[in-house]
This record gives structure tokens, sequence and C-alpha cells, in this order.
């Protein structure tokens, strides 16, 4: 075969924006190449410069951007040296981007199929109806069911997937060497992601387009691509092959960024989270020598602020770089492992949770949603239970009854002797305001932007009745904000002067500002960059083991739930689908959607985890599939029973339950999603 | 890793500034727009103030009919923007006039405002049947063109500033309740209203506390623009003979009064009609500057 040729090739490329406060170096000296069918990814924190660069390759910089210094060359061609007439004609046969925000990318006034042939038609002069015949035919190889209904649809009448499948199908139309695609998954659900990542693969495979894979997920870039460079602070840190960098990642910021991320394919004892101290320099104050080094474990003075590091290679065999002068002499150090909570006998219960039905009415033509179905399950006092599933699945309905924002339709939920199903927030006593607190999923909407962070959280002290005169609320606010680890001083800032974990940290504070006995945390750090979320994570185990909370986690992301989680409920459309505790619910036997999940979870290792990608969309929650409401996307569905009894709910060891038709010794039988003979021991 | 989690928080102080909640009006200085506004709006403000001290002469006294504007009066003094058809001076009947529409203007505004936020956020955070009624109630009254409105409450109760005001506020009000409910609407769903009611804030508290000044900016715009519009709509009232009953002046009513000498001695129209246009230009210029400003917040 031959070597194939390089297709894109960066070579020293600078780019720097031009603002008010004079040139901000976005980019600097970053040399790539991809080959013709190559899929390299490129990973780092938001604001490394990755979508500066994608944005560079597509010459679309806009006004303020520009390349600086180096060349960017495309099959050969220098970009510097193209007219802008043969920079659209590369942008639409050369290269074709896919977004991260599909509902953005495309027309919501529009038809599927007017967007999809408008650049056929006026750019290349291609006929009507042939345009039409290759708009289905490339939906089809997207995998969309129906193509010529997709034609038709507008934006808003697809699912999130589709939506993401017709833009990767509107760049691939013009037929492209090359595909960037710019955190093309990270708005949907993983069930959707994994589908979404086996269709590039697919593509890959059958077209042999190269593609540039930007991303914050190591997990997702190990699936897809070859090769990785690691982006940070606008220069690359660390190339080389997939396999070698997760078999030993060699920068210190890249170890960070493995070490950041919890797996779920292990458990929690073998884990060690540690996050990445401090943020990402801005471009205009970055430090003197290497770029990391504020932020580095083996800083060493004297020698990694004395001169710029270089990339250098590691050795003549590999295409591997890193810019480290110490790569050499440091290696990940073991760190303490989690310390198992004693799993006394003794354990109370202090939310359980009976038959909780939440219906909501629609007003247009009396259509009826069953948000929550004969929800039960039990939390243990001071433990941490995390409810997942896809979005729409009636999580949030579920934290929403709890916290008494609205009322449950019928069913129970028995919080230590009070029902608090039918208890809406105005009727519950003061102190059981108290008691019940809520951390929330987005950092810019959690704080009221026009108060200080001590006024929000001595407000919270104050009204939760904790303490009463102005010298007790003002020590009370101090030692919330050292419980979060933020400094005193915090106490006059305002929201917007601080960066989105140091809201969420508020924003615990301010949840245990009365000690509370049950905090529901609804997504706490899925907004959140992933160097922080391992921090942010960390610091709400912390606190509920030094004060016996009980956590309630509203969560999709499966690596957070099994570091976090002691009990797991498993719920697909508004019912619970497993329950039992976090070494049960991750290990066989599982509920079909549970492996499901699982599977569809992008791990940041090398243990390549068995994949099931579920077909179909999830069902709409105003007309679900009778029987077994996963039976319309179950793998493993038996026949007919599925579609029309409701299955049994199967009770094993250990309380642990799964509602499935297929008897509990069969789904036994199953191989475990993560085989534990392939997964890394990290010590 | 709670020391790495402390040197998290420490390292990245970001940079000290005076966070003040309403930066933005301190910076007023930086938009020129809105400093050439606001010094329009206040040199009327002072010509209003001190109106006895400047007034050359009584506003209502007649002294020589159609002067043209540089003429002597007999006593001496000089007649600087003329006189009307019954001989009163026309620059101190506009010095005084702007009292009455720097009273009554800002006077109509803020009850128009006071009732409109006040059913904006009720009909934005409770929803419901309060939101259908109130909601219904202002696509009433807005069906209704307002001179129509404005005729129908004047003729019917009589022309007095007070029935300006609420022939104003009623016509005005609904506006501003939709204005305040679709930013009640965007607010009530964010996590911070949901942390006050978690910690058992009575309802108004979070309407007005929570809700009301994270909405001030667009808020605040909409009153400067307002107030420019009031200024015209009682000089428009004033023209119709709607406005304060005479002899007192009055912009719109100078305007009325004189406009039949209009082609002839053009000066009686013209200088109110000046008054009137440069008050609504400073509003206007004011509403623009702040409408950045807020913005860029």
């Amino acid at each position: 075969m031959l070597k194939p040729s390089t297709l894109l090739a960066l070579d020293d490329v600078s780019i720097s924006y031009h603002t008010r406060a004079g040139a901000v170096p976005a980019v600097t000296g970053v040399s790539l190449a991809i080959d013709e069918g190559e899929a390299v990814g490129l990973v780092g924190e938001s604001g490394c410069g990755k979508s500066t660069l994608a944005m560079a390759i597509l010459g679309h910089l806009g006004g303020r951007g520009a390349v600086v210094g180096g060349e960017i060359r495309f099959a050969g061609r220098a970009l510097a040296g193209m007219s802008p007439d043969e920079i659209r004609r590369m942008r639409g046969r050369g290269i074709g981007i896919v977004y991260q925000e599909a509902m953005a990318a495309l027309n919501p006034s529009m038809r599927i199929g007017a967007q999809l042939t408008e650049t056929l038609i006026v750019h290349r002069g291609t006929s009507r109806d042939a345009a039409r015949k290759a708009a289905i035919a490339t939906l089809a190889e997207v995998k969309l069911p129906d193509p010529e209904r997709v034609m038709d649809a507008y934006p808003h009448q697809l699912s999130g997937g589709q939506q993401q499948r017709v833009v990767i199908a509107m760049a691939l139309l013009p037929e492209p060497r090359l595909l960037l695609l710019d955190e093309p998954t990270t708005a949907l659900d993983v069930t959707v992601e994994a589908g979404i990542i086996d269709l590039l693969n697919g593509l890959r495979r059958s077209r042999g387009t190269a593609m540039l894979f930007i991303s914050h997920n190591l997990g997702l870039v190990g699936q897809l691509c070859e090769r990785v460079a690691v982006m940070y602070s606008g220069e690359l840190v660390e190339t080389g092959s997939v396999a070698d960098m997760f078999a030993t990642p060699r920068h210190p910021y890249t170890m960070g960024l493995f070490s950041c991320i919890p797996r779920p394919d292990l458990p929690r004892r073998e884990q060690h989270l540690t996050p990445i101290r401090g943020q990402v320099s801005p471009p205009n104050a970055r430090p003197p020598g290497c770029i990391f080094a504020p932020r580095c474990d083996w800083f060493q003075a004297g020698r990694c602020d004395a001169v710029r590091v270089p990339l250098e290679a590691v050795d003549l065999a590999s295409d591997a770089r890193v810019r480290c002068l110490r790569w050499r002499e440091i290696a990940p150090e073991p760190r303490p492992a989690w310390e198992a909570l004693a799993t006394g006998a003794a354990e109370q219960t202090i939310l359980a949770v009976s038959r909780l039905d939440k219906t909501y009415q629609l007003r247009s033509g009396g259509a009826v949603v069953r948000a929550n179905q004969q929800l039960s399950f039990d939390v243990p006092r001071g433990r941490t239970l995390a409810v997942v599933g896809e979005s729409g699945c009636g999580k949030s309905t579920f934290a929403n009854v709890l916290m008494g924002l609205t009322s449950a339709t019928a069913g129970e939920i028995r919080f230590e002797t009070t029902d608090l199903a039918k208890l809406p927030l105005d009727r519950r006593p003061a102190l059981l305001l108290r008691d019940l607190q809520m951390v929330f999923q987005n950092p810019d909407e959690t704080l009221n932007p026009c108060y200080s962070v001590g006024r929000q959280i001595g407000r919270a002290v104050r009204k939760l009745g904790v303490e009463r005169d102005r010298a007790g609320v003002q020590a009370r606010v101090r030692a919330l904000l050292g419980l979060t680890r933020l400094p005193a001083a915090f106490a006059s800032r305002r929201p917007r002067q601080l960066s989105g974990g140091q809201k969420q940290r508020v924003g615990i504070a301010r949840a245990f500002a009365g000690t509370p006995k049950l905090v529901v945390a609804d997504e706490p750090v899925s907004a959140l960059d992933v160097s922080v979320q391992a921090a942010i994570t960390e610091l709400l185990r912390d606190i509920q083991r030094n004060q016996d909370t009980t956590l309630v986690i509203i969560s999709h992301d499966l690596g957070f739930v099994r570091y976090i989680a002691d009990r797991v409920v498993v719920m697909y459309l508004g019912q619970v689908m497993e329950a039992g505790s976090a070494e049960e619910v991750f290990a066989p036997p599982y509920h079909p959607y549970t492996e499901a999940l699982l599977s569809a979870a992008p791990v940041a290792g090398l243990a390549r985890n068995r994949r099931i990608v579920l077909s179909g969309e999830l069902p709409s929650a105003m007309a679900p599939p009778s029987g077994c409401p996963f039976q319309t996307r179950c793998p493993r569905k038996l026949g007919a029973i599925c579609e029309t009894e409701r299955p049994p709910e199967q009770l094993l060891a250990g309380g642990h339950r799964i509602l499935c038709h297929i008897p509990p010794d069969e789904l036994g039988r199953v191989p475990p999603v993560y085989a534990p003979e392939e997964t890394l021991a990290v010590d | 890793m709670s020391a790495a989690g402390a040197e998290i928080a420490a390292e990245v102080l970001p940079p000290p500034s005076r966070g003040l909640r309403f930066g933005w009006i301190r910076r007023i200085g930086h938009s020129k727009v809105a400093t050439i506004g606001l010094l329009i709006i206040l040199f009327w403000a002072v010509v209003a103030v001190t109106a006895p001290w400047i007034s050359p002469f009584p506003p209502n006294l007649p002294i020589r009919p159609m002067a043209s504007a540089g003429v002597r009066a007999p006593n001496g003094a000089v007649f600087w923007l003329g006189t009307d058809h019954l001989g009163r001076d026309i620059l101190s009947r506009i010095i005084w006039g702007s009292r009455t529409v720097l009273v009554y203007a800002p006077l109509a505004t803020a009850c128009s405002f006071v009732i409109g936020i006040t059913a904006g956020l009720l009909a934005g955070f409770k929803r419901g049947w309060i939101d259908e009624a109130l909601s219904r109630i202002t696509d009433l009254v807005l069906a209704f063109p307002a001179l129509v409105l404005y005729i129908i409450i004047i003729s019917k109760f009589g022309a007095s500033g007070i029935n300006i005001v609420l022939a104003v506020t009623l016509a005005s009000s609904p506006a501003i309740m939709r204005l305040t409910r679709g930013l009640v609407l965007a607010l009530r769903t964010r996590a911070f209203v949901a942390a006050a009611q978690l910690r058992g804030e009575p309802a108004w508290r979070v309407m007005v506390v929570e809700i009301l000044p994270n909405a001030s900016g667009p808020l605040i715009v909409d009153a400067c623009l307002r107030l420019g519009y009031v200024v015209i709509t009682i000089g428009t009232l004033g023209f119709l003979g709607l406005g304060l009953p005479p002899p007192d002046p009055d912009w719109g009513g100078m305007i009325n009064d004189t406009r039949k000498f209009a082609l002839v001695f053009p000066h009686m129209v013209l200088f109110p009609c000046l008054a009137v246009c440069s008050l609504v230009l400073g509003f206007n210029l004011l509403a623009d500057g702040l409408r950045e400003l807020v913005t860029e917040d």
C-alpha cells in the first residue's frame, strides 16, 4: 500500500485576535499534520484555542483574527496564497465542518431538504432532481431512518441526534476530504453520542474521509482517532498515537486530564481522581518558560520558568512529542485510594419513595405526560443515590417533586417521618426547608447576578434560621466559604467576577447554609470544564462525608456516578428500570437498558468496552410504548410479551431490582460491559 | 486534595472591581449619546425649577400682541422669542410651560411603571389565571387607539393634570406590563429563583428582590423612551385642547392657540415646537445611550 500523503499540514501556525486591549495570541506555534483518511483528536480545556485553530483551517477567522505566523497547507496548497474564491471552493469540496450545536447550524425556517440541496444547486449548478437524490442518499448514509420524510421536515421536528446527523450529512454532501468535528456530541445523550461516534467510524471506513476531532473528552477521542494532539493555552503540549498516549501520558497536563476524569469502568476504590488546580492562563498573561508551570505539580523554579520549552521528540521510532523539560523524570504518583465507607448493617433509611406518580396535563388536546410512574426506592442516610438516565426520562421531574417545586399526582415520598409527595413548598415548615436543599446544574444561573456572594449566602443563613444577628451571619458565611474552599474575601464579590467552578462552589455553600440532611444535586458538574469537574466532585464528596449529608444526584455521566454514588437508580421514560447498589448496577446482571447505557459511555482508558448502540429514538412520553417502556429499542427483546405486558419487578439478592421479562439467571449470563481483565491497573 | 482545592480558589482571584449592581449608571459619562441626552434633560429641569427667577415676564400677562422675536417691550425689556396673539411673552410661557411637562410626564410615566411592573411581575411569575386575566385586559386596552382612549377619558372626566396622568397611565401601562412579563418569564426559570423558593422566601420577595433587579436594565431604557413619548402625548393633548385648562402655559396648548397665525407669525408655533422636540430628543438620546451601557454590562 502507498504511504498516505499529507492532506492538511499546519506548520508553526500562530493566530492572534486584535482587540481593543491589543493583540491576543490565541494559538502559538502549532504544527500538526493530518494524512489522507486519518483521524486526529485535538484535546484540551475550553479556552485552549482548539476552535480558533479549526476556524483558521477553514480560513474563517473573521475580521479580528488573523494567522500571524506559520503556514496552513491543504492538499499541498498554502491557504495564505489562495484567493477568496479558492478558499470558498476549498471550504465546500475540501473541508467540511460539524459544529457542536446542531440546532444553531440549521436554519429553523427552512426544510431540511432545501438546506441540503441549496449548496449543490447554487454552487455546483446541479439540477434540482440530482441534488435531491444526492441529499437523500447522504441522509441514508448517515443512517437517518426514512430520508424522504426527513427531507420534508423542519429542524425542530427532529431530535437532537437526528439534527446532528443532518449536519454531518450537510458537511458530507460536497464530498470533502477532511471533516472538522468541533465537539459534535457534547450536547447529546450518551446513547445518542455512541450512535454518532459509530456513524463517524463507519464513514471513515466507507469514504476514507480524514477527520480532525475536537473534543474535551479523551474517551471519545480514543474511540475514533489514531492520533491525538493535546492543546494547552494555545500550544500543543503533547502529540502521539492514541495507543501510546493512553498507555503512557508524558506531559503533566495530559496526565492531569486522565486523572481528573472519573471512569465508569473502574470501581471507585480503584479510582484516584485528582483535579488540575487553577485555570488556563489567559492568552495575554501566559507565564514565561513552560506555559503549564502555574498548574504543574512537577514545577521546578529556575528550570521550568527559565526558557520557552520546545516540543521534543520522545524517540526516533514514533512521532510522539512532548513539551516538557522533565518528562523523563516524572510519573504519576499513586494517590490515596477511596476509603470504603463502613457498610454497617444499621443502614437507616432517610428517604423512602413508594409508587410515586407525576402526571402533567398538557393544555392542548388534553394530552397526558406521565413523567414519573410508580417510582419506588429508598435512600440510606449519609449515602449518595444517583438517578441516571437519558434526558427526558423524568429525573428532573422527580427532583422537583422531592423539593416541592411541584406536587406529585400519587404515591409517597417519606422523608424521615414527613410525606413530601403532596406538600408544596409554601406549606413546608421552616425546619424541613432547612433539611432539604439543592445544588443546581448551570453555574451561570445558580447565583443572582445582582447581589454579592456574601449577601446571597447570608440571606440563606438568615432565612433558614441558622443565625439571626449580623455578626453571626457573617461568621457563618465565612465558615461556609471556607467549607467550599473559597477565600473569605469572596463574600464581597459579584457572581460575574467568578469562574464557573467558583460559582458552583458558592452554590454549594448556599445549599449547605443550614446544615441540610439531604441535598439534591441536579447535574452538578456537567456544565463545567473537565479539570473543574473533578474538583467539584471531590468537594461534594468531602462535605457530604464531614457533615453526614445524604446526597441525591441527578446525572447522565456514568463515570461521575460510579465515582460518587453508593446506590443507583436507572430511569427510562419515567420508570425505574433498575435499582441497586453501585456495585450491583455496574456489574451483571444488567437491565438491557443499563447495559446499553454503560456500553455507550466513553471511557478514557485503553480498555475497549463492548458496544451496544441503541437503535431508534427515545419514544415520546406522551405516547409511551405498551408493555415494557424500553421494548422499542431493546436489543434483547424477547417478543410479543414485551409489547403487551408490563415486565415484572425482579428482586435479586441485596435489594437489587430489575424491571424485565428476561429471567435474572439469563440476564446474569452476559459478560460484564467493562471486562476486568482488559482494565488497566492504575498502580 | 483539599489543599489543592484551597489553592484553586485562592490562586485565581479575578480582577478586583467595585462590583456595582447598577455599575452602568455611573458609566453614563462613557457614552457620548447618553451624556448629551442627560444634559438636555438637566437643562430643562433647571429651567423648570428656576422659572420664577429667569422668566422675563409673567407668563399670562398680555403686553403687546403679535410682537416678533427681539422686539422691545414698553418697559425696555426684550421679547426674545416674541409674543403671541394675546401679547404674552413666548419665552416666559415656554419657561413656565416646562414645569407642566416636567411634572406631569415623569408622574404619568412613574404611575404607568408602577402598575405595569406590578401586573407584569404577577402575570409572569404566577402564571395561570392571573396571567390570563391580566393579559386579556392588556389586549383589550391595546386594542383601542391610544388617542381615542385619551379623548374619551379627558372629555368624560374633564381636562386636568390628574386626568392626564390617569389617561396616560391607563394607555401605557399595558405595554410595560407586556415588557415586564416577558422579562420575568425568562428569569423565573433561573436556578437562583428556585433557590430562593427553596429557602422559603415569600412570593413577593422572589418577585421584587430576586427577579425585578435583573430586569431593571431594559425597564430603565424603556422608561426613558416612554418619558419622551409621554412628553409628546401631553403636547398632543394640549394641541387637541385637552391639556391643562387655559390660561396656564402648556407647550401643546401654545401651539394649538397660535396655529392659525402660523403662516404669518411662524415664531408663535416654532418655538414651543422646538421646546417639545428638544426635550423628547433628550430622553431618546439618553435611552439610546443607556441601552448600549446596559447590554455592555
